[in-house]
Protein backbone atom coordinates (compact mmCIF):
# COMPACT_ATOMS: atom_id res chain seq x y z
CA UNK A 1 0.00 0.00 0.00
CA UNK A 2 1.20 3.57 -0.94
CA UNK A 3 0.60 6.06 1.41
CA UNK A 4 1.14 9.73 -0.54
CA UNK A 5 0.14 12.26 2.06
CA UNK A 6 2.52 14.94 3.16
CA UNK A 7 1.90 17.80 5.80
CA UNK A 8 3.49 20.99 5.76
CA UNK A 9 3.46 23.00 9.40
CA UNK A 10 1.25 20.72 11.04
CA UNK A 11 -1.42 20.69 7.78
CA UNK A 12 -1.92 17.27 6.71
CA UNK A 13 -2.35 16.80 2.55
CA UNK A 14 -3.58 13.53 0.67
CA UNK A 15 -1.25 13.88 -1.67
CA UNK A 16 1.94 16.60 -2.73
CA UNK A 17 -0.09 18.32 -5.71
CA UNK A 18 -1.36 21.58 -5.69
CA UNK A 19 -1.99 24.29 -8.23
CA UNK A 20 0.43 27.10 -9.13
CA UNK A 21 -1.21 30.70 -7.64
CA UNK A 22 -2.59 32.07 -11.23
CA UNK A 23 -2.49 29.31 -13.27
CA UNK A 24 -6.18 27.90 -11.71
CA UNK A 25 -7.88 30.98 -10.20
CA UNK A 26 -9.97 29.52 -7.67
CA UNK A 27 -10.97 26.46 -9.50
CA UNK A 28 -13.88 27.02 -10.84
CA UNK A 29 -13.28 27.08 -14.76
CA UNK A 30 -10.53 23.66 -14.69
CA UNK A 31 -13.00 22.04 -12.08
CA UNK A 32 -15.23 21.04 -15.65
CA UNK A 33 -12.22 18.56 -16.47
CA UNK A 34 -10.69 18.46 -12.99
CA UNK A 35 -12.12 16.33 -9.74
CA UNK A 36 -11.39 19.18 -7.37
CA UNK A 37 -11.67 16.62 -4.41
CA UNK A 38 -8.53 14.37 -6.18
CA UNK A 39 -6.11 17.55 -5.81
CA UNK A 40 -3.92 17.66 -2.36
CA UNK A 41 -4.68 21.62 -2.30
CA UNK A 42 -5.39 24.46 -4.62
CA UNK A 43 -3.44 27.78 -4.45
CA UNK A 44 -6.08 29.98 -5.94
CA UNK A 45 -4.83 33.42 -7.58
CA UNK A 46 -3.24 36.04 -5.79
CA UNK A 47 -5.71 38.25 -3.61
CA UNK A 48 -5.41 41.59 -2.42
CA UNK A 49 -7.08 43.74 0.09
CA UNK A 50 -9.03 45.45 -2.69
CA UNK A 51 -9.90 44.26 -6.26
CA UNK A 52 -7.22 44.90 -8.62
CA UNK A 53 -7.09 45.70 -12.52
CA UNK A 54 -4.26 44.42 -13.37
CA UNK A 55 -2.23 45.53 -17.01
CA UNK A 56 -3.11 46.30 -20.12
CA UNK A 57 -3.23 43.73 -22.78
CA UNK A 58 -1.57 41.95 -24.59
CA UNK A 59 -0.72 39.70 -21.05
CA UNK A 60 0.05 36.43 -22.95
CA UNK A 61 3.17 35.63 -25.12
CA UNK A 62 4.00 32.48 -25.78
CA UNK A 63 7.81 31.87 -26.26
CA UNK A 64 10.04 28.33 -26.81
CA UNK A 65 8.86 25.91 -24.33
CA UNK A 66 7.00 28.68 -22.35
CA UNK A 67 5.45 31.43 -21.76
CA UNK A 68 5.37 35.29 -20.53
CA UNK A 69 2.71 36.53 -19.08
CA UNK A 70 2.10 40.17 -17.61
CA UNK A 71 -1.56 40.04 -15.99
CA UNK A 72 -0.18 42.38 -13.43
CA UNK A 73 -1.96 40.17 -10.48
CA UNK A 74 -5.72 41.76 -11.85
CA UNK A 75 -8.16 40.25 -8.74
CA UNK A 76 -11.40 41.04 -7.44
CA UNK A 77 -9.86 41.78 -3.62
CA UNK A 78 -10.09 39.84 -0.31
CA UNK A 79 -13.91 40.90 0.28
CA UNK A 80 -15.74 39.15 -2.74
CA UNK A 81 -12.89 36.05 -2.60
CA UNK A 82 -13.83 35.39 0.80
CA UNK A 83 -17.51 35.87 0.08
CA UNK A 84 -17.51 34.15 -3.42
CA UNK A 85 -14.71 31.90 -3.71
CA UNK A 86 -14.33 30.18 0.39
CA UNK A 87 -17.98 28.70 -0.55
CA UNK A 88 -17.33 27.32 -3.36
CA UNK A 89 -13.67 25.53 -2.66
CA UNK A 90 -14.73 24.07 0.66
CA UNK A 91 -17.63 21.97 -1.12
CA UNK A 92 -14.39 19.81 -2.10
CA UNK A 93 -12.43 17.73 0.35
CA UNK A 94 -9.19 19.47 -0.14
CA UNK A 95 -7.06 22.43 1.50
CA UNK A 96 -7.35 25.59 0.49
CA UNK A 97 -3.77 27.84 -0.21
CA UNK A 98 -4.79 31.63 -0.47
CA UNK A 99 -1.96 33.41 -2.18
CA UNK A 100 -1.75 36.85 -0.96
CA UNK A 101 -0.66 40.33 -2.43
CA UNK A 102 0.46 44.07 -2.08
CA UNK A 103 2.11 47.26 -2.89
CA UNK A 104 3.42 48.30 0.32
CA UNK A 105 3.68 46.30 3.90
CA UNK A 106 0.45 47.97 5.26
CA UNK A 107 -1.69 46.51 2.03
CA UNK A 108 -0.17 43.01 2.60
CA UNK A 109 -0.80 43.32 6.52
CA UNK A 110 -4.76 44.28 5.90
CA UNK A 111 -4.96 41.40 3.43
CA UNK A 112 -3.90 39.29 6.07
CA UNK A 113 -6.45 40.50 8.61
CA UNK A 114 -9.20 40.42 6.58
CA UNK A 115 -8.10 36.55 6.07
CA UNK A 116 -7.45 36.04 9.75
CA UNK A 117 -11.29 34.45 10.39
CA UNK A 118 -11.51 33.19 7.03
CA UNK A 119 -11.98 28.96 6.29
CA UNK A 120 -8.85 28.43 4.63
CA UNK A 121 -5.66 26.62 5.53
CA UNK A 122 -2.85 27.88 4.41
CA UNK A 123 -1.44 31.31 3.41
CA UNK A 124 1.21 32.08 0.39
CA UNK A 125 2.98 35.17 0.42
CA UNK A 126 3.96 36.53 -2.97
CA UNK A 127 6.79 38.54 -2.60
CA UNK A 128 8.05 37.82 -6.26
CA UNK A 129 5.48 39.17 -8.52
CA UNK A 130 7.77 40.72 -11.87
CA UNK A 131 4.72 42.47 -12.89
CA UNK A 132 3.82 44.54 -10.42
CA UNK A 133 5.89 47.51 -10.07
CA UNK A 134 5.46 48.39 -6.25
CA UNK A 135 5.93 45.72 -4.19
CA UNK A 136 5.57 42.45 -5.72
CA UNK A 137 9.35 41.35 -6.76
CA UNK A 138 11.16 44.51 -5.09
CA UNK A 139 9.89 43.22 -1.77
CA UNK A 140 11.32 39.62 -3.07
CA UNK A 141 15.05 40.45 -4.08
CA UNK A 142 16.10 41.94 -1.10
CA UNK A 143 17.10 40.47 2.16
CA UNK A 144 16.29 43.38 4.45
CA UNK A 145 13.02 43.73 2.61
CA UNK A 146 12.05 40.21 2.81
CA UNK A 147 12.49 40.01 6.55
CA UNK A 148 10.60 43.48 7.09
CA UNK A 149 7.56 41.87 5.03
CA UNK A 150 7.49 38.33 6.17
CA UNK A 151 7.74 39.78 9.76
CA UNK A 152 4.83 41.60 9.59
CA UNK A 153 2.32 39.20 7.96
CA UNK A 154 3.41 36.60 9.98
CA UNK A 155 2.86 38.83 12.80
CA UNK A 156 -1.07 39.70 11.62
CA UNK A 157 -1.33 35.84 10.25
CA UNK A 158 -3.97 33.34 12.13
CA UNK A 159 -2.71 30.58 9.60
CA UNK A 160 0.49 29.36 8.49
CA UNK A 161 2.83 31.02 6.11
CA UNK A 162 4.35 29.96 3.11
CA UNK A 163 6.79 32.80 1.17
CA UNK A 164 7.01 32.60 -2.61
CA UNK A 165 10.51 33.41 -3.61
CA UNK A 166 11.58 35.23 -6.71
CA UNK A 167 14.14 33.33 -8.73
CA UNK A 168 15.77 36.54 -10.19
CA UNK A 169 18.12 36.77 -7.58
CA UNK A 170 21.81 36.08 -7.31
CA UNK A 171 21.72 33.51 -4.80
CA UNK A 172 17.85 32.42 -3.57
CA UNK A 173 19.46 30.66 -1.00
CA UNK A 174 20.33 34.42 1.16
CA UNK A 175 17.05 35.41 0.26
CA UNK A 176 15.32 31.95 1.27
CA UNK A 177 17.15 32.10 4.90
CA UNK A 178 16.23 35.22 5.26
CA UNK A 179 12.08 34.10 4.43
CA UNK A 180 13.13 31.69 7.36
CA UNK A 181 14.29 33.88 10.18
CA UNK A 182 11.47 36.48 9.80
CA UNK A 183 9.34 32.99 10.87
CA UNK A 184 8.28 31.85 6.91
CA UNK A 185 6.80 28.41 7.78
CA UNK A 186 7.19 27.05 4.42
CA UNK A 187 9.13 28.30 1.11
CA UNK A 188 7.53 27.75 -2.09
CA UNK A 189 9.99 28.49 -5.42
CA UNK A 190 10.42 29.75 -8.21
CA UNK A 191 7.76 32.39 -8.64
CA UNK A 192 8.42 33.50 -12.92
CA UNK A 193 11.94 34.05 -14.33
CA UNK A 194 11.53 37.76 -15.95
CA UNK A 195 11.49 38.14 -19.85
CA UNK A 196 10.62 39.38 -22.33
CA UNK A 197 9.46 38.85 -26.87
CA UNK A 198 10.10 41.23 -29.39
CA UNK A 199 7.43 41.63 -32.30
CA UNK A 200 9.99 42.63 -35.46
CA UNK A 201 7.37 43.41 -37.69
CA UNK A 202 5.65 46.13 -35.68
CA UNK A 203 9.40 46.94 -33.63
CA UNK A 204 7.35 46.89 -30.37
CA UNK A 205 7.40 44.12 -27.42
CA UNK A 206 4.62 41.88 -27.79
CA UNK A 207 3.79 42.25 -24.16
CA UNK A 208 1.94 45.71 -22.93
CA UNK A 209 4.30 45.84 -19.99
CA UNK A 210 7.20 45.25 -22.51
CA UNK A 211 8.08 42.38 -19.80
CA UNK A 212 7.17 39.92 -18.27
CA UNK A 213 6.80 36.41 -16.03
CA UNK A 214 8.19 33.55 -17.58
CA UNK A 215 6.85 30.27 -16.86
CA UNK A 216 6.75 26.67 -18.61
CA UNK A 217 8.73 22.95 -19.24
CA UNK A 218 11.70 25.97 -20.44
CA UNK A 219 12.39 27.27 -16.81
CA UNK A 220 12.16 23.52 -14.94
CA UNK A 221 15.63 22.97 -15.07
CA UNK A 222 16.49 26.26 -13.20
CA UNK A 223 13.40 25.96 -11.18
CA UNK A 224 14.86 22.36 -9.78
CA UNK A 225 18.00 23.57 -9.13
CA UNK A 226 16.97 26.46 -6.91
CA UNK A 227 14.72 23.70 -5.24
CA UNK A 228 17.92 21.30 -4.59
CA UNK A 229 19.96 24.21 -3.26
CA UNK A 230 17.62 25.74 -0.59
CA UNK A 231 16.24 22.33 0.64
CA UNK A 232 20.12 21.81 1.70
CA UNK A 233 20.48 25.59 2.90
CA UNK A 234 16.96 25.37 5.15
CA UNK A 235 15.26 23.60 7.59
CA UNK A 236 11.28 24.49 6.81
CA UNK A 237 9.69 22.37 3.71
CA UNK A 238 9.66 23.71 0.19
CA UNK A 239 6.85 23.75 -2.34
CA UNK A 240 8.74 23.23 -5.56
CA UNK A 241 6.87 24.44 -9.26
CA UNK A 242 8.55 25.67 -12.33
CA UNK A 243 7.29 24.04 -15.59
CA UNK A 244 6.03 20.87 -14.12
CA UNK A 245 4.14 19.54 -16.45
CA UNK A 246 3.87 15.94 -15.51
CA UNK A 247 4.97 12.99 -12.62
CA UNK A 248 8.14 12.67 -13.49
CA UNK A 249 9.00 16.39 -13.40
CA UNK A 250 7.31 16.54 -10.03
CA UNK A 251 9.58 13.17 -8.85
CA UNK A 252 12.59 15.33 -9.84
CA UNK A 253 11.73 17.73 -7.24
CA UNK A 254 11.07 15.51 -5.00
CA UNK A 255 14.28 14.29 -5.43
CA UNK A 256 15.81 17.74 -5.17
CA UNK A 257 14.07 18.15 -1.44
CA UNK A 258 10.75 19.18 -2.29
CA UNK A 259 7.94 18.60 -0.03
CA UNK A 260 5.24 19.50 -2.16
CA UNK A 261 4.90 20.19 -6.03
CA UNK A 262 2.69 22.98 -8.07
CA UNK A 263 1.50 22.02 -11.63
CA UNK A 264 1.17 25.58 -13.27
CA UNK A 265 1.37 26.32 -16.88
CA UNK A 266 0.57 22.93 -17.98
CA UNK A 267 -2.82 23.13 -17.06
CA UNK A 268 -3.01 25.42 -20.08
CA UNK A 269 -1.38 23.12 -22.19
CA UNK A 270 -3.24 20.16 -20.47
CA UNK A 271 -6.88 20.90 -18.36
CA UNK A 272 -6.21 17.88 -16.67
CA UNK A 273 -2.40 18.43 -15.89
CA UNK A 274 -2.81 18.02 -12.21
CA UNK A 275 -4.84 14.83 -12.02
CA UNK A 276 -2.57 13.34 -14.47
CA UNK A 277 0.41 13.93 -12.22
CA UNK A 278 -0.98 12.47 -9.09
CA UNK A 279 -1.85 9.30 -11.01
CA UNK A 280 1.68 9.26 -12.03
CA UNK A 281 2.75 9.50 -8.81
CA UNK A 282 0.84 6.93 -7.34
CA UNK A 283 1.71 4.72 -10.32
CA UNK A 284 5.40 5.14 -9.55
CA UNK A 285 5.70 4.42 -6.35
CA UNK A 286 3.35 1.38 -6.99
CA UNK A 287 5.99 0.18 -9.55
CA UNK A 288 9.25 1.22 -7.59
CA UNK A 289 7.99 -0.15 -4.06
CA UNK A 290 7.88 3.26 -2.40
CA UNK A 291 5.36 3.34 0.68
CA UNK A 292 5.92 7.00 1.63
CA UNK A 293 7.07 9.68 -0.20
CA UNK A 294 9.85 10.50 2.46
CA UNK A 295 11.66 7.43 0.81
CA UNK A 296 12.91 9.84 -1.95
CA UNK A 297 12.14 13.25 -0.69
CA UNK A 298 15.45 15.11 -0.54
CA UNK A 299 17.59 11.98 -1.95
CA UNK A 300 20.14 13.96 -4.08
CA UNK B 1 -20.72 22.70 -20.61
CA UNK B 2 -17.33 21.93 -22.26
CA UNK B 3 -15.66 19.08 -23.03
CA UNK B 4 -12.24 18.26 -24.17
CA UNK B 5 -12.32 15.85 -27.09
CA UNK B 6 -9.83 13.74 -29.34
CA UNK B 7 -11.07 14.52 -32.49
CA UNK B 8 -10.59 13.37 -36.00
CA UNK B 9 -9.47 15.63 -39.08
CA UNK B 10 -12.48 14.88 -41.81
CA UNK B 11 -10.41 17.35 -44.25
CA UNK B 12 -8.95 20.69 -44.27
CA UNK B 13 -8.36 22.70 -47.40
CA UNK B 14 -6.53 25.99 -48.21
CA UNK B 15 -9.13 28.22 -49.23
CA UNK B 16 -7.61 31.30 -50.09
CA UNK B 17 -4.21 33.12 -49.34
CA UNK B 18 -3.37 31.72 -45.80
CA UNK B 19 -6.38 30.79 -45.15
CA UNK B 20 -7.85 26.94 -44.20
CA UNK B 21 -10.65 25.23 -44.09
CA UNK B 22 -10.67 22.43 -41.23
CA UNK B 23 -13.21 20.01 -40.41
CA UNK B 24 -12.79 17.71 -37.30
CA UNK B 25 -15.26 15.33 -35.75
CA UNK B 26 -16.00 16.27 -32.73
CA UNK B 27 -19.35 15.11 -31.48
CA UNK B 28 -19.56 16.42 -28.45
CA UNK B 29 -18.29 19.88 -28.95
CA UNK B 30 -20.23 20.02 -32.17
CA UNK B 31 -23.77 19.28 -30.61
CA UNK B 32 -22.99 21.97 -27.64
CA UNK B 33 -21.70 25.05 -29.77
CA UNK B 34 -23.68 28.04 -30.46
CA UNK B 35 -23.27 30.31 -33.05
CA UNK B 36 -20.04 33.57 -32.27
CA UNK B 37 -18.38 30.72 -29.68
CA UNK B 38 -14.88 29.39 -30.08
CA UNK B 39 -12.78 26.58 -29.63
CA UNK B 40 -9.07 25.82 -28.36
CA UNK B 41 -7.18 23.98 -30.45
CA UNK B 42 -4.08 22.41 -28.92
CA UNK B 43 -0.60 22.15 -30.97
CA UNK B 44 0.36 19.34 -29.18
CA UNK B 45 3.73 19.55 -30.90
CA UNK B 46 5.80 19.92 -27.21
CA UNK B 47 7.14 23.26 -28.18
CA UNK B 48 4.46 25.43 -28.93
CA UNK B 49 2.38 25.04 -25.48
CA UNK B 50 -0.53 27.23 -25.49
CA UNK B 51 -3.89 26.33 -27.25
CA UNK B 52 -4.98 28.61 -29.82
CA UNK B 53 -8.65 30.06 -30.11
CA UNK B 54 -10.56 29.97 -33.39
CA UNK B 55 -13.77 30.63 -34.31
CA UNK B 56 -16.54 27.95 -34.82
CA UNK B 57 -17.40 28.43 -38.39
CA UNK B 58 -20.17 26.01 -39.00
CA UNK B 59 -21.58 22.71 -36.65
CA UNK B 60 -22.15 20.08 -39.17
CA UNK B 61 -24.37 17.22 -36.87
CA UNK B 62 -20.84 15.65 -35.09
CA UNK B 63 -18.61 17.99 -36.49
CA UNK B 64 -17.31 21.21 -36.52
CA UNK B 65 -16.09 23.30 -39.00
CA UNK B 66 -12.83 25.88 -38.35
CA UNK B 67 -11.94 28.60 -40.80
CA UNK B 68 -8.71 29.78 -39.81
CA UNK B 69 -6.05 32.68 -40.56
CA UNK B 70 -2.40 31.11 -41.01
CA UNK B 71 -0.46 33.36 -38.25
CA UNK B 72 2.01 31.96 -36.66
CA UNK B 73 3.72 28.55 -35.75
CA UNK B 74 0.20 27.18 -34.28
CA UNK B 75 -1.86 28.00 -37.23
CA UNK B 76 1.12 26.81 -39.70
CA UNK B 77 0.94 23.47 -37.87
CA UNK B 78 -2.81 23.11 -37.75
CA UNK B 79 -2.56 23.92 -41.95
CA UNK B 80 -0.52 20.68 -42.44
CA UNK B 81 -3.60 18.74 -40.58
CA UNK B 82 -4.39 15.91 -42.82
CA UNK B 83 -7.89 14.03 -43.45
CA UNK B 84 -7.23 10.96 -40.32
CA UNK B 85 -5.09 12.89 -38.21
CA UNK B 86 -5.93 13.08 -34.30
CA UNK B 87 -6.48 16.58 -32.79
CA UNK B 88 -7.02 18.03 -29.49
CA UNK B 89 -10.32 20.67 -29.07
CA UNK B 90 -11.71 21.91 -26.31
CA UNK B 91 -14.68 23.82 -26.00
CA UNK B 92 -17.18 25.56 -26.76
CA UNK B 93 -15.72 28.32 -24.71
CA UNK B 94 -16.77 31.58 -24.45
CA UNK B 95 -20.56 33.10 -24.65
CA UNK B 96 -21.59 33.33 -28.08
CA UNK B 97 -24.02 36.23 -29.99
CA UNK B 98 -27.30 36.80 -28.03
CA UNK B 99 -30.21 35.54 -29.92
CA UNK B 100 -33.10 37.69 -29.43
CA UNK B 101 -36.71 38.64 -30.29
CA UNK B 102 -35.43 41.06 -33.12
CA UNK B 103 -36.51 40.20 -36.78
CA UNK B 104 -33.92 42.08 -38.70
CA UNK B 105 -30.49 41.42 -39.02
CA UNK B 106 -26.98 42.76 -40.37
CA UNK B 107 -23.77 40.94 -40.03
CA UNK B 108 -20.18 42.56 -40.83
CA UNK B 109 -17.44 40.74 -40.89
CA UNK B 110 -13.95 41.02 -41.66
CA UNK B 111 -11.26 39.20 -43.04
CA UNK B 112 -10.87 36.03 -40.82
CA UNK B 113 -13.71 37.43 -38.81
CA UNK B 114 -16.46 36.31 -40.99
CA UNK B 115 -16.27 32.65 -40.38
CA UNK B 116 -18.18 32.48 -37.15
CA UNK B 117 -20.80 34.27 -39.02
CA UNK B 118 -21.84 31.88 -41.13
CA UNK B 119 -23.26 29.38 -38.48
CA UNK B 120 -24.63 32.70 -36.74
CA UNK B 121 -26.01 33.61 -40.74
CA UNK B 122 -27.85 29.56 -40.55
CA UNK B 123 -29.57 29.84 -37.39
CA UNK B 124 -30.46 33.38 -37.93
CA UNK B 125 -32.31 33.40 -40.75
CA UNK B 126 -34.92 31.19 -38.70
CA UNK B 127 -35.52 34.22 -37.17
CA UNK B 128 -35.85 36.98 -39.60
CA UNK B 129 -34.15 38.95 -42.42
CA UNK B 130 -30.26 38.42 -42.51
CA UNK B 131 -28.10 40.88 -44.51
CA UNK B 132 -24.75 40.20 -44.42
CA UNK B 133 -22.01 43.00 -45.35
CA UNK B 134 -18.25 40.87 -45.41
CA UNK B 135 -15.00 42.82 -45.82
CA UNK B 136 -11.87 41.30 -47.20
CA UNK B 137 -8.02 42.38 -48.04
CA UNK B 138 -8.51 41.12 -51.96
CA UNK B 139 -9.26 37.39 -51.88
CA UNK B 140 -12.95 36.90 -50.79
CA UNK B 141 -13.49 33.49 -49.33
CA UNK B 142 -16.92 31.59 -47.82
CA UNK B 143 -19.17 33.80 -49.86
CA UNK B 144 -20.56 30.87 -51.66
CA UNK B 145 -21.23 29.19 -48.37
CA UNK B 146 -23.56 31.82 -47.45
CA UNK B 147 -25.01 31.93 -50.98
CA UNK B 148 -25.85 28.20 -50.59
CA UNK B 149 -27.96 28.99 -47.27
CA UNK B 150 -30.20 31.70 -49.63
CA UNK B 151 -28.12 34.89 -48.60
CA UNK B 152 -26.09 36.49 -51.09
CA UNK B 153 -23.33 38.60 -49.20
CA UNK B 154 -22.19 42.36 -50.13
CA UNK B 155 -19.06 42.00 -50.93
CA UNK B 156 -16.07 45.00 -49.60
CA UNK B 157 -12.67 44.63 -50.84
CA UNK B 158 -9.62 47.17 -49.63
CA UNK B 159 -7.93 46.96 -53.72
CA UNK B 160 -11.81 46.68 -55.05
CA UNK B 161 -10.80 43.19 -56.39
CA UNK B 162 -14.04 42.06 -56.13
CA UNK B 163 -17.22 44.02 -55.04
CA UNK B 164 -17.41 47.66 -53.29
CA UNK B 165 -13.57 49.01 -53.32
CA UNK B 166 -13.22 50.09 -49.26
CA UNK B 167 -14.02 48.67 -46.19
CA UNK B 168 -17.00 46.86 -44.83
CA UNK B 169 -18.30 49.76 -42.80
CA UNK B 170 -18.23 52.54 -46.26
CA UNK B 171 -20.17 49.94 -47.74
CA UNK B 172 -22.87 49.82 -45.03
CA UNK B 173 -22.57 53.18 -44.98
CA UNK B 174 -22.95 53.90 -49.23
CA UNK B 175 -26.11 51.49 -48.94
CA UNK B 176 -27.84 53.49 -45.73
CA UNK B 177 -28.36 49.47 -44.63
CA UNK B 178 -30.66 48.97 -41.23
CA UNK B 179 -31.75 46.44 -39.19
CA UNK B 180 -32.88 46.17 -35.64
CA UNK B 181 -29.45 44.75 -34.53
CA UNK B 182 -25.87 44.37 -35.97
CA UNK B 183 -23.53 41.35 -35.09
CA UNK B 184 -20.15 41.91 -36.14
CA UNK B 185 -16.33 40.14 -36.00
CA UNK B 186 -13.53 41.13 -37.15
CA UNK B 187 -10.58 43.35 -36.67
CA UNK B 188 -10.94 45.74 -33.71
CA UNK B 189 -10.56 48.99 -36.21
CA UNK B 190 -13.46 47.39 -38.06
CA UNK B 191 -15.42 46.85 -34.93
CA UNK B 192 -14.70 49.99 -33.70
CA UNK B 193 -15.94 51.71 -37.01
CA UNK B 194 -18.82 48.97 -37.01
CA UNK B 195 -19.81 49.66 -33.44
CA UNK B 196 -20.30 53.95 -34.05
CA UNK B 197 -22.39 53.39 -37.46
CA UNK B 198 -24.64 51.29 -35.18
CA UNK B 199 -24.43 54.40 -33.02
CA UNK B 200 -25.73 57.13 -35.39
CA UNK B 201 -28.13 54.96 -36.71
CA UNK B 202 -29.39 53.82 -33.21
CA UNK B 203 -28.62 49.74 -34.00
CA UNK B 204 -27.39 47.84 -31.38
CA UNK B 205 -23.87 46.14 -32.09
CA UNK B 206 -22.80 43.20 -30.86
CA UNK B 207 -18.98 42.73 -31.58
CA UNK B 208 -17.15 39.65 -30.91
CA UNK B 209 -13.79 40.48 -29.61
CA UNK B 210 -10.14 38.81 -29.77
CA UNK B 211 -7.19 38.96 -27.56
CA UNK B 212 -4.27 36.93 -26.86
CA UNK B 213 -5.51 33.99 -24.49
CA UNK B 214 -3.44 31.01 -22.55
CA UNK B 215 -6.18 28.95 -20.61
CA UNK B 216 -9.33 29.92 -23.11
CA UNK B 217 -11.58 29.39 -20.02
CA UNK B 218 -11.30 32.37 -17.92
CA UNK B 219 -8.90 30.94 -15.48
CA UNK B 220 -5.82 32.66 -16.26
CA UNK B 221 -7.12 36.40 -16.58
CA UNK B 222 -4.91 36.92 -19.42
CA UNK B 223 -7.13 37.99 -22.15
CA UNK B 224 -8.69 41.29 -20.81
CA UNK B 225 -10.72 43.63 -22.46
CA UNK B 226 -11.79 47.55 -20.54
CA UNK B 227 -15.33 47.52 -20.47
CA UNK B 228 -17.05 50.78 -19.41
CA UNK B 229 -17.72 51.18 -15.54
CA UNK B 230 -18.82 54.21 -13.37
CA UNK B 231 -16.59 56.77 -14.87
CA UNK B 232 -13.35 54.22 -15.64
CA UNK B 233 -13.34 50.88 -16.68
CA UNK B 234 -12.85 47.29 -15.48
CA UNK B 235 -10.92 44.41 -17.39
CA UNK B 236 -13.19 41.69 -18.62
CA UNK B 237 -11.81 38.17 -19.94
CA UNK B 238 -12.38 37.62 -23.59
CA UNK B 239 -12.59 34.17 -23.29
CA UNK B 240 -15.54 33.91 -20.67
CA UNK B 241 -17.00 37.02 -20.50
CA UNK B 242 -17.07 37.54 -23.87
CA UNK B 243 -15.64 37.41 -26.78
CA UNK B 244 -19.26 38.52 -27.54
CA UNK B 245 -19.59 42.10 -25.80
CA UNK B 246 -22.49 44.78 -26.54
CA UNK B 247 -20.37 47.28 -28.44
CA UNK B 248 -21.64 50.23 -26.38
CA UNK B 249 -19.96 48.75 -23.44
CA UNK B 250 -16.42 48.57 -24.91
CA UNK B 251 -14.19 51.13 -23.78
CA UNK B 252 -12.41 52.15 -27.48
CA UNK B 253 -9.26 53.31 -27.71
Amino acid sequence: MIDTRVSIAGIEFKNPVTTASGTFGSGREFGEFVDLNRLGAITVKGVADKPWQGNDSPRIAEVYGGMLNSVGLQNPGADYFIKEDIPFLRQFDTKIIVNICGHTIDEYVRVTEKLRSADIDLLELNISCPNVKEGGMAFGTDCKMIEKVVGAVKKAAAQPLIVKMSPNVTDITETSKAAEAAGADALSMINTLTGMKIDIYRRKPVLANKIGGMSGPAIKPVALRMVWQTAKAVNIPIIGMGGISDAEDAIEFIMAGATMVSVGTANFSNPTATTDTISGIEKFMEDQSIKNLAEIRGII
Amino acid sequence: MKFIEKGTVIKNENIAPNIYDLSIRLPKIAKEAACGQFVEVYPDNGTNLLPRPISICETNGDSLRLVFQVVGSGTRLFSGLKSGDGVRVLGPCGNGYPLTNAKSFILAGGGVGVPPLLETAKRLKKLGNVNVYLGFRSHPFLTEDFEKIGIVPHIATDDGSVGFKGNVTELMKSENVQADIIYACGPKIMLKSVSEYGEEKNIPVYVSMEERMACGIGACVGCAVKIKKDNGFENKKVCKDGPVFDSREVLWE
